[in-house]
């Protein structure tokens, strides 16, 4: 294999690494059919993959992100925006920030698991333990506070395989 | 043993593929075209009714078009500054603000464009072609399927992309090769009458390439069709040289044969079109005939009815402030997602339906590199490569092929989970990601790459999403569907061609024929 080119040309982004060089792996025999099972994905040509960048897009049909927030920064931070703030077009998101609603946790689990109107149900590309965690993290930031304290509770993954379908 | 229709189907589809299983699917009575039955026609006087119609998407620009040509008074309020809605061009020039604020300014060069949304046309999309026609919009052929386009999984073929052309040859003769040894030896003499099997084997020897003792093998009839290691030529030196078939094992193990028959559905069969210039030329034929009709920047705030009509209220984005239409009718286009959002006193039922609908999420990257590589040094003229990577495709621009000028690929097309996370970046971010992705495809990449554009359909401001999913499509289509009162809801999703352009024009033909039905019944009870 030739060496990459280091010229990082990606106008617009700041990314200037160097690639990390795949040719430093041992390769199956292209030839002889060998299937590879390298972990190509983790051969990043264009710029360095950090430790988060790994978990995303590892599986096609769910998210692998472990953590509420790294949960919520890849998925609810789409529509809810990164500081909960919400979104407004001619249809909107709501802010989670300062969201009363988010008092106890059944109500987010239910709207997380099974959708609501506009927001599609997210239980099939989310396990348990990631609900429950998303739904700990949105109740305790973004100016909300649920999870700690006296009267503080917290969301667990039996909660949210009790009300899957 | 006796054959279900199923398996008679699932045989047919392996001996002879999927083009064969669809004729027979159509003749046991499975598939139907689009039910476009030419230009509507609507009789009687609506006596000057007016008709406000929400959104100027294609379902609300064709019902505006048939209406007033119809004798009705049309009003369009349209949210966005221009008309189409999803049906949507992205050229150098253009600026593009998502949910979230993040703008992006396309800096593709003159020609360059993409389509984020509607990419291409069936054959059979009577209705967008007839419109097309009418309304003077050039098109030309969109090139699904491309032999030398590439397969893909990062895990077959130590990473190496495929030509299309060679796993599909080598697969179809491999298969062939195994029913026909299997027919010869007796394997299928329940199945098959006497007559048939030797027919069946003729069949196979052609459509496998098989030898005269049922084997595919590295040959020159072979070669004809998955490529030669050297292609004939004029001269000295000029004998072709036959190549080696890849396994079926190989094949098998590579998973690459999943993608084989993308261009069979009759929604991807050739021949598709679309139109030169960006899929938007068709938003801008209609809108030649009833931009005068629309106001634009104006946010449908609420939608009501009463005995005597419906009254609209809207925030004018512009001017500021509120502003109030009324019409005898109307007719909303208004995607579920953003209805559901708005005051409205439909009925319960209908209510329920709207609320119950959530919008698929997709995201799709329009890269422009300084050279067509693709062409140039791969020989790539539009069509397909389908990969296991998150950008699932690159579609290779169907249009001004040879050019020296740079040229903008689509970089990627993705959903479902892998939609949610391009969904949650920003802009820049997901572009470096499709760009990462597509250089393990076309190393070319690194060196070539200029600028990027993406949309990821959940933030789009007007739509909140892709399509609109179902929950039980069967038990609630009528209840959508259904005109109560003075309001008929229409587009894309409410038809049976969810993600089509020719789902929202038949929905609001269908919508102003039974409107117009009942407008003209009740003036003509009013006049008695
Ligand atoms: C990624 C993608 C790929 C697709 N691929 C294809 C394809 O290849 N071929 C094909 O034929 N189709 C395709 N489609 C489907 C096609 O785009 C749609 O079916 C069609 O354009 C929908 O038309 P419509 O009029 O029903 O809705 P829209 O085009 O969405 O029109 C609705 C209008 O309502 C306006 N609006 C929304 N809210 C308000 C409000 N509050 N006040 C006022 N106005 C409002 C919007 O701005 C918009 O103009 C694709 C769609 C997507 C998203
Ligand atoms: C595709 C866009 C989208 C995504 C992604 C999304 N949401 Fe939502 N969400 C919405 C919409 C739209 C609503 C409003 C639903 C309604 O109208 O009732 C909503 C509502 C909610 C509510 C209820 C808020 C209230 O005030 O009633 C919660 C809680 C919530 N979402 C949490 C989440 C979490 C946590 C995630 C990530 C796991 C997430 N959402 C991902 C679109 C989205």
């Amino acid at each position: 294999m030739k060496p990459l080119s280091l010229t990082i040309i990606l106008s617009g982004l700041a990314v200037a690494a160097l690639p990390l060089v795949a040719q430093d792996r041992p390769k199956p025999d292209a030839a002889t059919g060998e299937i590879a099972r390298s972990g190509q994905r983790e051969d990043f040509r264009t710029f360095e993959a950090e430790d988060g960048d790994l978990a995303y897009f590892a599986d096609a049909a769910r998210l692998t992100q472990e953590g509420g927030e790294a949960v919520y920064e890849a998925v609810c931070a789409g529509c809810h925006m990164p500081e909960g703030e919400g979104a407004v077009g001619a249809g909107m998101y709501p802010a989670l920030a300062g969201n009363e609603m988010l008092e106890f946790p059944e109500y987010p689990i239910y709207v997380i698991v099974h959708g609501q109107k506009a927001m599609p149900p997210l239980g099939s590309i989310l396990s348990d333990e990631q609900v429950a965690e998303v739904t700990n993290y949105i109740r305790s930031h973004f100016g909300n506070d649920y999870v700690e304290g006296e009267d503080g509770i917290a969301a667990t993954p039996e909660d949210v395989a009790g009300v899957r379908p | 043993m006796s054959m279900s229709r199923r398996s008679l189907l699932q045989m047919v589809g392996l001996a002879a593929g999927t083009t064969a299983m669809y004729q027979a699917m159509t003749t046991l009575g499975y598939a139907q075209a689009s039910n476009y039955a030419g230009p509507i026609k609507l009789e009687g006087d609506p006596q000057g009714a007016k008709v406000l119609i929400l959104g100027a998407g294609l379902a609300g620009m064709t019902a505006a078009l048939e209406m007033r040509a119809a004798g009705y008074e049309v009003e369009i309020i349209e949210y966005r500054e221009k008309a189409g809605g999803r049906c949507w061009t992205l050229r150098g020039g253009d600026s593009y603000t998502e949910l979230g604020g993040a703008t992006q300014e396309v800096e593709f060069a003159e020609g360059n464009y993409l389509n984020p949304g509607p990419w291409r046309i069936p054959h059979h999309h009577y209705a967008v072609l007839d419109y097309c026609k009418r309304l003077g919009v050039k098109l030309e052929p969109f090139i699904q399927k491309n032999y030398n386009a590439y397969l893909h999984r990062s895990e077959a073929f130590d990473g190496k992309p495929q030509r299309f052309r060679e796993i599909a040859t080598d697969y179809r003769g491999q298969i062939s090769e195994l029913l026909a040894k299997a027919t010869d030896q007796g394997a299928l003499d329940e199945e098959v009458t006497e007559e048939d099997k030797q027919k069946l084997l003729d069949s196979l020897v052609e459509y496998g390439m098989l030898d005269e003792n049922y084997r595919y093998v590295k040959s020159d009839h072979t070669s004809e069709y998955r490529g030669y290691d050297k292609w004939p030529g004029g001269g000295l030196n000029a004998a072709p040289e036959p190549s080696e078939p890849i396994s079926l094992d190989r094949i098998l193990q590579s998973d690459l044969w999943t993608w084989l028959v993308e261009a069979e559905t009759t929604h991807h069969q050739s021949t598709m079109f679309q139109p030169a210039g960006g899929m938007d030329m068709i938003a801008q034929g209609f809108e030649r005939e009833v931009g005068d009709l629309i106001t634009y920047n104006a946010k449908v705030l609420s939608m009501i009815e009463d005995e005597n009509g419906v009254t609209v209220e809207y925030e004018d984005l512009e001017g500021g402030g509120t502003q109030t239409r009324t019409g005898d009718y109307c007719i909303c286009t208004i995607p579920f997602s953003i209805l559901g959002q708005i005051d409205h006193n439909l009925s319960g039922d209908k209510a329920a339906v709207i609320d119950s609908m959530y919008y698929a999420g997709s995201a799709k990257f329009g890269l422009e590199f300084k050279r067509r590589f693709w062409e140039q040094d791969e020989h790539i003229y539009g069509g397909i490569t389908y990969t296991d990577l998150p950008i699932a495709l690159i579609s290779y621009p169907p249009y001004d092929f040879f050019s020296d000028g740079p040229g903008v690929l689509l970089g990627g097309y993705a959903w479902g989970a892998t939609a949610y996370q391009f969904n949650a970046m920003q802009p820049d971010e997901r572009t470096k990601w499709a760009v990462e992705y597509g250089s393990r495809i076309h190393p070319q990449y690194t060196e070539e790459f200029s600028n990027g554009v993406s949309v990821v359909w959940h933030k789009v401001p007007w739509v909140l999403g892709c399509y609109g999913i179902w929950q039980d499509r069967e038990a609630d289509y009528e209840t959508a569907a259904r005109i109560d009162g003075r309001i008929a809801l229409a587009g894309e999703h409410i038809s049976y061609l969810p993600g089509w352009q020719e789902g929202a024009i038949l929905s609001a033909l269908d919508a102003v024929e039974r409107l117009h039905a009942q407008v003209t019944t009740s003036n003509a009870g009013d006049t008695q």
